[in-house]
């Protein structure tokens, strides 16, 4: 029989050399690095920008100069801010609507009558008409019965960044769980390393362990990054309990790594691997509300889009930075991501191949 | 003291392709012993089911005296292994690649130690992914030599190498087995067996169709020499076969391909006969090759076949 083991240096130990093994091949793989850090930043800037909350927008319209008194109405025109106005003959007036580069043209007739031209099936000409109305009617003399103070609220939370930002935080969570689980594991088993490491006394216990290991160490800088940059840069909210974000990305990771476990539990080539990583990943990516909210689907699909654990993830994501929702609001989510955890385990373990 | 392996009717089928058909086998501690044999023949299945990776259909072995049902656990701290074709890390550097392996084992040797016995001290920061086949071959010996096994398996360990990295890893080889530590190598190199194993077992079609040491092999065959020749333009082909045996000194002829191979007793009188011969029926000689008779030979001699085609 095999003597005790002599003491050794907490480093020299199994698991400890297979998470440094984890670590090593992750941060000398540039590409990783960048998908799983750099990427989903600049997917959070690059949307925030483009989708930034802005002022509402002028109303670009022109008056005929072939009508009534045109110089006069659009000086008139101009006094409101929300509209710039041009002054246009008949054949530069149709041209710049047909082109959107207006969104509506004012035709002052004789006797006061005035005509607006515009396409009713374009919000902004819609909006326009409003607005022109709205001045042309005042200009007549229009008196408003009914008194008005404005109050403006540009509450934090519910800006289009502020909805993205919870669902690209579960995009992440997912493709570096699926995707840098399963990826590694087929890899060893295609390289026969898997193979070679079982033909040592190395516990298959640590093996698996020293993923989840080095998976927490990359989840704490993936979220603190992309967090932290989204709260910075655009002031993204964080309402709820640090403690509840922490224990909600945690399981989320765990039910991934599952999933990357068990599509990683029998292929032996990449590319047998790439088509499973596909099959579990995109009906995510499409309908677990990364982008868009999940609601939008039909009523029929909704208990398919609810039970995808992406979709719970990303659910209780918003639920938590957005309105603070505590463990006892998130219990449903979190049940349903428990149970992809532990189905997707212990499917995994019972087909895994290790030879 | 038990045989470090010993190995008794086993038999194993993939599928309708029967790989291991009732083989036996017993190899001796201190011992370096050869499975030899075309691809396909059944060794790396034999050596994996010994190194208790894939399950025997029938038969029982015995690694140190212990089957891997008692006693799998100590058995793994106790032997050494080389895959065939393992692809270690390549992002790792041959230190990092050591020390892993190190960390299995209960009483690892030091890697400075295992660096130095395998020749890879000057690479032990370079990226395994940098190495040249030979040295990745060194490395897996490295991985195995770290667990300080009493029982090594080196499936294949010089398969694919250039003939000078194939003489470095025989030293190695050649270094462990001083080391009084048991080794079962397979190969298809009759020149590696004839060279590193004490004895050899030539496999054919799962089962062992020789058993001996190269010496003894080669000295069953009754001819010391082979005498290869070639007609110009292929027409020696046509010559027939019991003709040529029957020139002085020759065993037996085969044909191999457009040439002929003739395993004699005696060289000297047969190649002055074999050229009064073909010099008879005017036929020109394109090649003409006499060697000692080798492994190769013997597996030529039982199976019809060429150990390298396969």
């Amino acid at each position: 029989m095999a003597e005790a083991a002599p003491k050794r240096r907490w480093i020299d130990r199994s698991l400890a050399q297979l998470v440094l093994v984890r670590v090593r091949e992750f941060v000398r793989e540039p590409e990783a690095v960048f998908w799983t850090f750099v990427f989903p930043v600049l997917m959070a800037g690059g949307l925030g920008i483009a989708f930034k909350n802005r002022p509402a927008e002028v109303a670009r319209i022109a008056v005929l100069a072939s009508g009534a008194e045109a110089d006069t109405l659009a000086a008139a025109l101009r006094r409101d801010q929300a509209l710039a106005v041009q002054v246009l003959d008949d054949s530069a007036a149709a041209r710049e609507l047909r082109t959107g580069r207006i969104a509506i043209v004012v035709a002052a007739g004789a006797g006061g009558a005035i005509e607006y031209r515009y396409d009713d099936t374009r919000p902004e000409g819609v909006v326009a008409r409003r607005m022109v109305d709205d001045a042309v009617q005042r200009l007549a003399g229009r008196t408003d019965p009914v008194a008005i103070t404005e109050a403006h609220v540009r509450e934090r939370g519910a800006r289009y960044i502020d909805f993205l930002v919870p669902g690209l935080l579960g995009m992440s969570l997912m493709s570096s769980g699926i995707w840098g689980i399963g990826f590694s594991i087929v890899d060893a088993r295609r390289r026969r390393l898997l193979k070679r490491l079982v033909a040592t006394p190395m516990s298959r216990g640590a093996y698996l362990a020293s993923f989840v290991c080095s998976r927490f160490m990359v989840l704490v800088l993936e979220v603190g990054v992309l967090l932290g940059f989204t709260v910075l840069a655009f002031g993204v909210p964080v309402r709820g309990a640090a403690g509840t974000l922490v224990l909600v990305c945690v399981l989320s990771a765990l039910a991934f790594g599952a999933i990357g476990l068990l599509v990683a539990a029998r292929p032996r080539t990449i590319e047998g691997a790439s088509g499973l990583m596909n099959l579990a990943m995109v009906p995510m990516w499409v309908f677990s509300g990364i982008f868009f909210s999940a609601s939008r689907f039909p009523d029929a699909i909704q208990p398919l889009v609810q039970a995808l654990p992406l979709t719970a993830v990303n659910d209780a994501l918003r639920a938590n930075l957005l309105e603070g929702a505590g463990l006892a609001q998130l219990a449903p989510e979190l049940a349903i991501v428990a149970a992809w955890l532990v189905g997707s385990f212990v499917i995994a373990l019972k087909l895994f191949r290790w030879t | 003291m038990p045989p470090a392996l010993s190995i008794n009717g086993l038999r194993k089928a993939y599928k309708d392709v029967l790989a291991v058909d009732s083989l036996d086998l017993e190899i001796q501690p201190g011992e370096c012993f050869g499975l030899l044999g075309p691809n396909g023949a059944g060794k790396t299945t034999t050596v994996e089911i010994c190194e208790g990776l894939i399950p025997a259909d029938a038969g029982e072995v015995r690694v140190l005296g212990r089957t891997w049902r008692e006693s799998g656990p100590d058995l793994r701290q106790r032997i050494g292994i080389s895959l065939q074709e393992t692809q270690f890390s390549e992002k790792l550097t041959v230190e990092e690649t050591l020390r892993l392996f190190g960390s299995f084992y209960h009483r690892p040797r030091p890697v400075d130690e295992v660096l130095d016995a395998v020749q890879l001290g000057e690479k032990r920061r370079g990226r395994v992914g940098q190495l040249s086949g030979g040295q990745k071959q060194r490395l897996a010996l490295a991985c195995a030599l770290i667990a300080d096994p009493e029982l090594f398996f080196l499936d294949e360990p010089t398969t694919g190498l250039d003939p000078q990295s194939r003489r470095q890893l025989w030293e190695l080889i050649e270094g462990v087995k001083s080391e009084g530590r048991t080794v079962l190598l397979t190969t298809h190199y009759m020149e590696e067996a004839e060279r590193l194993c004490e004895r050899v077992a030539i496999v054919d079609h799962g089962r062992v169709i020789a058993l001996g040491t190269p010496r003894e092999l080669v000295s069953r065959l009754g001819a010391q020499h082979v005498v290869e020749f070639r007609g110009d333009d292929g027409r020696g082909a046509a010559l027939a076969a019991d003709e040529l045996s029957r020139l002085e000194g020759v065993l037996s002829a085969r044909p191999r391909d457009t040439a002929w191979l003739l395993e004699s007793s005696h060289a000297h009188r047969t190649i002055p006969a074999l050229l009064g011969f073909l010099a008879a029926r005017d036929i020109p000689i394109a090649e003409l090759v006499t060697h000692r008779a080798t492994l190769d030979d013997v597996f030529l001699h039982l199976t019809g076949r060429q150990l390298r085609d396969g």
